[in-house]
């Protein structure tokens, strides 16, 4: 076996050109070949691409989807994002537990399943969902789960399940993105302007970053073009790892060529010979597709070398992901296309000073790349014409929860929460996050705001909680997920997000006091000022902004004392009690 | 890199930097002293701490990534920002397992030397007792990572000052440990007690054995003046 491994792995490595840059693929194609990754296998890797076994540890150990335990022939990954425990899915896990005789984390006896949580797979308009084997499951039942389990028993593969369908929820169309298209034409435009040109034409129509941040597009692609540096690069960042987004599997499955041309002329305005897609692991199943797309398009002339016939070469590598919410933030993506751990850098230097291999590196959203290319096709000036005041053009919406359409909506910019509610058909709510867990949380008295730079901005997540949801425990689970995507590189995103949910679960265990609340609202505070990047600052938004826009939830769960100590004796005592038959002394108990 | 000089505020203060600075190092060089951990001057700066955490412009940046620029008007030792950093520290008490009093490094120690310098009495937070495995596989060196803050000051030092790669990172979160190289311990590396890297720890977590508390209380590093004092003694600015 330790023959066989070696020889494997080398052959691996082997197809990746032994370069240390392309560490995740080798150790993605050695887990998916051996079904973990050993102390032994991380060794051979060291070894094979010629780097030290601390190296390849450092990254392999941050990934969620790379094992170092051997786990069953199948792995079932169970999402426990929000808006899938809204719709069921931790019935969905007990079925499965019951199925299979093991917890969740554990494997069956006979080597076959594991099971295991994930984080938002993008599927949150047909949850609950999970990925077995790369393969997904949408719209699980519990009563779906036995056969399910069957066939994994079987070794049987699961894509021609009934539950293994992912529909694209495709509900609005825009002017913009999801508008038809004639691949080149936004391209052969761009190659007859000069790079000033295509960039001022960005300029004019006020385009900014879809990603949530809303940098805008001309000011970046100036600063990147400018930039000097050995190469130049342009990445698509299509890691959308926001709980509740899922614009981007709808964008590259129904316009993959819009988002392959935007790249492309993205490259041309920068002045980038290499384009990089960053796909999420949990969208693997879409790369084949989007193979065949790049493959069409050499094929057609609009990649490769002297595009349309003109002296312009430009390409794109689709890069994987393993399993890491924080690299979708920019400089966490480049480090992770890199070959290393996903853990972000410190700015300055920005990615367009200082990118990838610390060259100039242009990363823009999926959605961001198919507005640049449809504006140099039909003009600033139209696109401009789109959309409310400084947030131009349209915005692919996420939209999930408690609604009767759940899908992808593409709306002109400044339409308000209302609208978008009566859009949906949904009724009677309680509270709106918009922007994701790292967004905000709304109350009925804000759905006049507008979706828009300077009001409500957002990546694309919406989530709908109706009136007999239990807001906070939903905001606990938001602040649970941020505690385990922390990457663990600065203190206060790593143990600050986890005294926040300790904090936190005592102020819903009903042991929080005024003075509880008000010591969450400063430690919020801090792990927002101090945290290094924008997981960290935007961790405590879950909580903070469920204090101010709802504090009557909270003021229902604290208690009147000044304070109350975190640990219980009574509740400590009670083991004990129970062994010897004693009773605690409920005189102490706080009831 | 050319030499420019140019000149930044800090609260207040206006000071000389030269280009290619970062903003804390400008500030050592004034004698202005801006609380560090991960930090140390020998070593790139590893960003990991957020304790050297200043406004610049108004918005929060850490210091040791910085580079000065002309005119950067920044806020140090602000009631706001100290108040933050001690967060910090206690944040570092409460993850790990310190036993102050039973360590060497004792008084020598830049995490307890910084819990006093900012004025922490007890960690305001429910301490998280990891339970963490001492690796004393090598014959001069060891790592109890109870103590670690994950500085990675020795990862870097491994790399740049001794010219090996014996440390790394492992996992990530609340559960990231210092990883070694090797498939067992420190013991089956090339981790030599000569090296810079293992002597430069802040706290008590990776250090040559055979040592105990050598020096006595009193003439320990923090003992009598608090940490940042040899930069302040220099202060060329008031």
């Amino acid at each position: 076996m330790a023959v066989e491994q070696a020889s494997i792995i080398a052959g691996i490595a082997e197809r990746f050109g032994r370069s240390p840059a392309r560490l995740i693929d080798v150790a993605r194609a050695a887990h998916a070949e051996l079904g973990y990754l050993s102390e032994e296998s991380m060794g051979l890797i060291a070894e094979a691409l010629g780097v030290e076994r601390v190296q390849v540890r450092d990254a392999v150990s941050f990934y969620h989807f790379f094992e170092r335990e051997p786990r069953g022939r199948s792995v079932v990954y169970l999402c426990n994002a929000v808006v899938e425990r809204m719709k069921g899915a931790d019935e969905v896990v007990k079925a499965f537990e019951e199925a299979t005789g093991v917890s969740m984390g554990e494997t069956t006896s006979d080597g076959a399943i594991s099971l295991a949580h994930t984080a938002c797979i993008g599927l949150s308009d047909q949850a609950p969902s999970a990925l077995v084997n790369g393969v997904p499951l949408t719209n699980l039942k519990p009563s779906d789960v036995p056969m399910i389990v069957e066939t994994l028993r079987k070794g049987e593969d699961v894509s021609s399940l009934p539950q293994a369908k992912v529909t694209m929820n495709l509900l609005k169309r825009g002017n913009v993105v999801f508008s038809d298209m004639d691949p080149g034409a936004a391209l052969g435009k761009a190659l007859s302007l000069t790079q000033v040109e295509l960039i001022n034409e960005m300029t004019v129509s006020r385009l900014r970053g879809r990603g949530g941040a809303g940098f805008p597009t001309s000011m970046k692609w100036n600063f990147c073009r400018t930039a000097k540096g050995e190469a130049h690069y342009v990445v698509c960042n299509a890691d959308e790892g926001e709980p509740g987004t899922f614009k981007d599997r709808v964008i590259l499955t129904e316009c993959p060529d819009l988002v392959f041309e935007g790249m492309t002329v993205a490259g041309y305005a920068i002045g980038a010979k290499k384009g990089f897609l960053y796909l999420r692991a949990e969208y693997e199943y879409m790369l084949a597709d989007l193979e065949a797309v790049l493959a069409k398009r050499r094929e057609a002339g609009l990649l490769g070398k002297h595009i349309l016939g003109k002296d312009f070469e430009f390409d794109i590598r689709i890069q994987m992901g393993a399993g890491a919410y924080i690299c979708g933030e920019e400089s966490a993506l480049i480090e992770s296309l890199e070959g290393k751990r996903g853990a972000p850098r410190d700015r300055p230097p920005f990615p367009v000073q200082k990118g990838y291999r610390n060259q100039p590196t242009s990363v823009n959203n999926v959605e961001t790349l198919c507005c640049a290319a449809r504006i140099v096709e039909k003009g600033g000036a139209w696109f401009a014409a789109m959309g409310h005041r400084d947030s131009k053009g349209t915005k692919a919406l996420s939209i999930s929860g408690d609604c009767e359409r759940p899908g992808v909506y593409e709306v002109d910019y400044g339409i308000t929460i209302r609208e978008l509610l009566d859009m949906v058909g949904a009724h009677d709510v309680q509270a709106v996050q918009v922007g994701g867990p790292s967004g905000q949380c709304i109350g009925p008295d804000a759905f006049g705001r507008r979706i828009c730079f300077d009001d409500l901005a957002t990546g694309g997540s919406i989530i709908i909680f109706g009136a007999d949801r239990d807001l906070l425990e939903y905001m606990r689970q938001f602040t649970e997920f941020f505690t385990e995507e922390s990457c663990g590189w600065c203190v206060p995103c790593r143990v600050g997000t986890t005294l926040l949910l300790k904090e936190y679960e005592k102020i819903l265990e009903g042991s929080g006091t005024k003075s509880d609340l008000e010591a969450l609202k400063k430690l919020g505070t801090t792990v927002k000022t101090m945290s290094r990047c924008g997981l960290g600052q935007t961790a405590a938004n879950p909580i903070l902004t469920t204090i101010q826009n709802f504090p009557g939830l909270y003021e229902a769960r604290i208690k009147a004392d000044e304070f109350i100590p975190p640990f219980d004796l009574a509740k400590a005592l009670e083991e004990g009690c129970a062994v010897t038959g004693r009773n605690p002394d409920l005189e102490e108990k706080d009831v | 890199m050319s030499s420019e000089k140019m000149t930044i505020i800090i609260d207040g203060v206006q000071v000389e930097a030269t280009e290619g600075q970062t903003v804390l190092e400008a500030a050592a060089e004034a004698g202005i002293y801006i609380p560090h951990l991960c930090h140390q001057k020998e070593l790139p700066p590893g960003g990991h701490c957020r304790i050297c955490t200043v406004k610049i412009n108004g918005r929060p940046a850490s210091s040791c990534t910085f580079p000065v620029s002309e005119g950067l008007v920044i806020e140090n030792d602000t009631e706001e920002m100290n108040a933050m950093r001690r967060a910090i520290v206690e944040m570092l008490f409460v993850e790990g397992n310190h036993y102050c009093p039973s360590c060497e490094a004792s008084g020598n120690c830049e995490l307890q030397a910084m819990g006093y310098r900012l004025g922490m009495i007890n960690p305001e937070y429910p301490h998280l007792e990891p339970k963490i495995q001492i690796d004393a596989s090598h014959h001069d060196v060891f790592i109890d990572r109870n103590r670690c803050i994950l500085c990675g000051r020795c990862a870097r030092a491994s790399v740049q000052l001794d010219g090996k790669r014996v440390f790394g990172f492992d996992g990530r979160g609340l559960g990231t440990r210092i990883a070694v190289n090797a498939a067992g311990g420190l013991g089956d590396t090339n981790m030599s007690a000569e090296d810079r890297a293992a002597s430069i720890c802040p706290t008590g977590c990776l250090r040559v054995k055979g040592h105990g508390p050598d020096i006595p209380v009193g003439a320990r590093a923090y003992d009598s003046t608090p940490i940042g004092s040899d930069i302040e003694q220099k202060q060329t600015v008031s």
